[in-house]
């Protein structure tokens, strides 16, 4: 049973249910004290110690409905009762325990020797779709199929028919056994390969270049923003919480004896050492004109997803105007959010100069020594002033000015784009066209440029 | 584990048997679980080891420590967490005040003391000396975490609301619940000499670090179904009529189904069940509904949403 253990925790680990060596060990000591006897004691108790969110309850319910439930899709007997084979028959199956076992109607026997067909083919190991089919030919070699289809031919060919009955039967459960083994393959892939299918998804998308002819495939969109999304708890949940944090018990030794004057040097009141940490203050500035058409959804979502997740940001858009974004971020799901924005100022001509005095009228005293700025944008400014004093002021108020930009650095400069000229006023200015890229800068950005 | 309490006592059955008993046990002491639950409390208990609970505000999860420690006759040490929070406020402190007045004290008769010492050197290895009387038992201020390793016959630990503490509190936590033991530099090592049950509340107001949840059973505590619920009153709210518990759980299950910024839960619930008891209500109606709607909904616009709906809303069942 600790082999069916251990498979089980395979099964949990592709299906994104994170099973640590430690778990797996609390779950046999569970079992140990459950036993098997009851199929709901034993789930709860495999759940409570292997399943350690919500979503992961949901996903190992569904692991565990499929792997245990062989029993439930066992061959039913057939409806008519099945007479015993006779004598006759059995003697011509003698070689074959598969045949008999098949004659006999022993359900529990055939189920067995599967399993073990299935442990000796591997088929535990099926990673792809396309591997099913051959999997299924293993598998029924394993369990003596062959032996099975020789006994058929040999019954065919008895004199006056006499062999035809037994090789009917057995026919029939030579095709029942297939469809059987069929669907066992299949519920092995839902459990070792469907999570490992979607991880691929993940990990092609996160490399994807995001400015790309047509930009996101919209059946990869949810995913997408899923992706993001972790991502942007992932980082705000290791930066967003350096609060006022009073630091562990040390007694200010200077402050108290400061105040024991008052009482003739007696310290009544104690002082602790306190330490202030300001919260990241982060300015979020996101062009979505046509020329980054492609890449505005994601950089959107982006800026949804870090507005839900850090304190103190405020987040702007641009395309010939700029517009402060904050509220509807706020006030909108995310899918709401983005068409909003995009319905508000999306997909016009880009004027980066226009856009920067706009910031620089209505905005800049909200920069201080404590605000990183962060554009996300192509530097692509129609050959208009791209007001580089403004760049330079926000340069000089702000503790960081990062530029992320989904165009290779080769491109900067070449026809329209303005970005070499910017960049020269960035503390970072980097390439940022894949999720991937985007979370490595975006941690680099954090542990930094914002202060803690 | 020994069971002092009497009112436990008298349960006859050990609850800690087998899941059933333990469902049956918590039922007596008030606390009506589902299987889920109480299995995951069996295995904690049988383990030996911390549960983290989790769960949307008042679907009870600070309500299953408490009944816990009912009914297994412990008393009951609760930590409440918050940003900020540190071992000094968690597992011991120094009381320095009293270290301070003391040494104050000790002033005049340090120099009797150390009159008769020979040199500088026998001085301070006399000084030496006295610096460890300061920092013995009698100046140390145990808190929660020192005080559920100290109970000898285990107690139960809860830390309530742990998302909101920080990560580096967190982090300590890591020593205390795998190993029942703390390192106080000052004294050395205490290990529990009865390991305390310890639940562990989370609200996700943040994820929780893998560590820590590695080293937890989890049990997530869903929104009940209407005949759990409707058993949950009936405990709670003694003298409730049968009819209006059920008109009253169904319709929060009515507005559960509906998109509100916070759902009622378990203790609005009971709250409102309470509420309508007070005011002599036998059955539901739009006016009762609709003057008591602020007990089950704390925002103003899930009030504004739902109250112009409250007639159709109670027709619907």
């Amino acid at each position: 049973m600790q082999h069916t253990l251990e498979q089980f925790f395979r099964a949990l680990r592709a299906a994104d249910v994170r099973v640590s060596p430690a778990e797996a060990i609390d779950a046999s000591r569970a079992v140990a004290v459950t036993g098997y006897g009851d199929r709901t004691l034993f789930r709860d108790a495999l759940c409570s110690t292997l399943a350690k969110s919500a979503e992961e309850v949901d996903r190992f319910e569904t692991v565990f409905d499929t792997f245990f439930a062989r029993d439930a899709l066992a061959p039913p007997p057939e409806g008519s009762e099945r007479e015993a084979p006779s004598e006759q028959d059995l003697a011509a199956v003698e070689s074959s325990p598969l045949a008999r076992a098949v004659l006999e109607g022993d359900n529990a026997q055939i189920q067995q020797s599967m399993e073990e067909a299935a442990n000796r083919a591997g088929v535990a190991d099926i990673r792809l779709t396309t591997q099913r089919s051959r999997l299924t030919r293993r598998l029924l070699e394993e369990m003596g199929l062959e032996e099975i289809e020789r006994i058929i031919a040999n019954a065919r060919r008895m004199p006056n028919g006499e062999g035809e009955g037994l090789a009917d039967r057995l026919d029939q459960a030579r095709r029942d056994l297939f469809a059987e083994a069929q669907q066992y393959v299949a519920r092995q892939h839902d459990l070792y390969a469907a999570g490992s299918a979607r991880e691929l998804r993940e990990e092609r998308l996160a490399r994807k270049q995001l400015n790309a002819d047509g930009g996101v495939d919209p059946v990869d969109y949810q995913l997408m923003q899923a992706l993001v999304k972790k991502m942007a708890k992932r980082l705000a949940a290791k930066y967003s919480r350096r609060r006022q944090a009073a630091q562990k018990g040390h007694l200010d030794v200077r402050k108290t004896l400061r105040r024991s004057m008052a009482y003739g040097g007696v310290p009544f009141n104690i002082e602790w050492k306190v330490k202030k940490i300001d919260r990241p203050s982060i300015v979020a500035i996101c062009d979505v004109s046509k020329s980054v058409a492609a890449a505005a959804q994601f950089l959107l979502t982006f800026l949804y997803s870090l507005n839900e997740v850090v304190d103190r940001m405020e987040a702007f858009a641009f395309s010939g105007r700029m517009i402060s974004v904050t509220e509807i971020l706020e006030e909108n799901g995310v899918d709401g959010a983005i068409l909003k924005v995009l319905q508000e100022i999306g997909f016009q001509q880009t004027d980066y100069g226009r856009s920067l005095q706009d910031f620089a009228e209505q905005h800049l005293e909200s920069l201080d020594r404590r605000t990183t700025v962060i554009f996300l944008g192509d530097g692509r400014s129609n050959f208009a002033d791209p007001r580089l004093d403004i760049m330079r002021t926000i340069h000089d108020r702000a503790r960081a000015v990062i530029w992320l930009n989904p165009e290779p650095e080769s491109y900067w400069g070449q026809g329209d784009s303005v970005m070499n000229r910017y960049a020269r006023f960035c503390h970072v200015a980097k390439q940022c066209g894949t999720i991937e890229q985007l979370e490595r800068i975006i941690e680099d950005v954090l542990r930094s440029y914002v202060p803690h | 584990m020994t069971i002092s309490n009497p009112a436990a006592a008298a349960n006859a059955a050990d609850p800690l048997a087998s899941v059933d008993a333990l469902i049956e046990g918590l039922g007596s002491v008030g606390y009506i679980s589902s299987r889920r639950i109480a299995t995951a409390l069996f295995m904690a208990v049988k383990l030996e080891k911390p549960i983290l609970v989790e769960g949307s505000a008042g679907v009870g999860k600070t309500e299953l420590a408490l009944s816990t420690a009912k009914l297994l006759g412990l008393p009951l040490i609760r930590m409440q967490c918050y940003e900020g929070l540190d071992e000094s406020k968690a597992l011991y402190e120094w009381k320095y005040g009293k270290q301070l007045l003391y040494t104050q004290i000790l002033k005049d008769r340090m120099g009797d003391a150390l009159a008769d010492a020979p040199d500088m050197d026998a001085a301070m290895d006399r000084l030496h000396g006295m610096g460890d009387l300061f920092f013995s038992e009698p100046f140390l201020e145990p808190r929660p975490l020192m005080k559920a390793l100290r109970e000898d016959d285990g107690c139960v630990l809860l830390i309530d609301e742990v998302d909101k503490s920080d990560e580096a509190f967190e982090a300590f936590l890591l020593e205390v619940l795998s190993a029942y033991q703390v390192s106080v530099p000052e004294l050395g090592v205490l290990k529990a000499k009865t390991p305390p049950l310890v639940f562990l509340t989370s609200n996700n107001v943040r994820d929780l670090g893998d560590a820590l949840k590695r080293r937890c059973l989890h049990l997530h505590i869903p929104l009940p179904e209407a005949a759990l619920e409707e058993r949950i009153v009936a405990t709670r709210v003694p003298g409730i009529e049968a009819k209006l518990t059920r008109e009253l759980v169904s319709f929060v299950q009515t507005l559960r189904t509906l998109d509100l910024r916070k759902s009622p839960s378990i203790s609005e619930t009971v709250d409102w069940a309470r509420a309508l008891v007070l005011l002599h209500a036998d059955s539901l109606s739009a006016d009762v509904v609709r003057d008591t709607l602020n007990v089950i909904l704390k925002f103003e616009q899930d009030i504004g949403a739902i109250e112009p709906q409250v007639v159709e809303l109670l027709h619907r069942h």
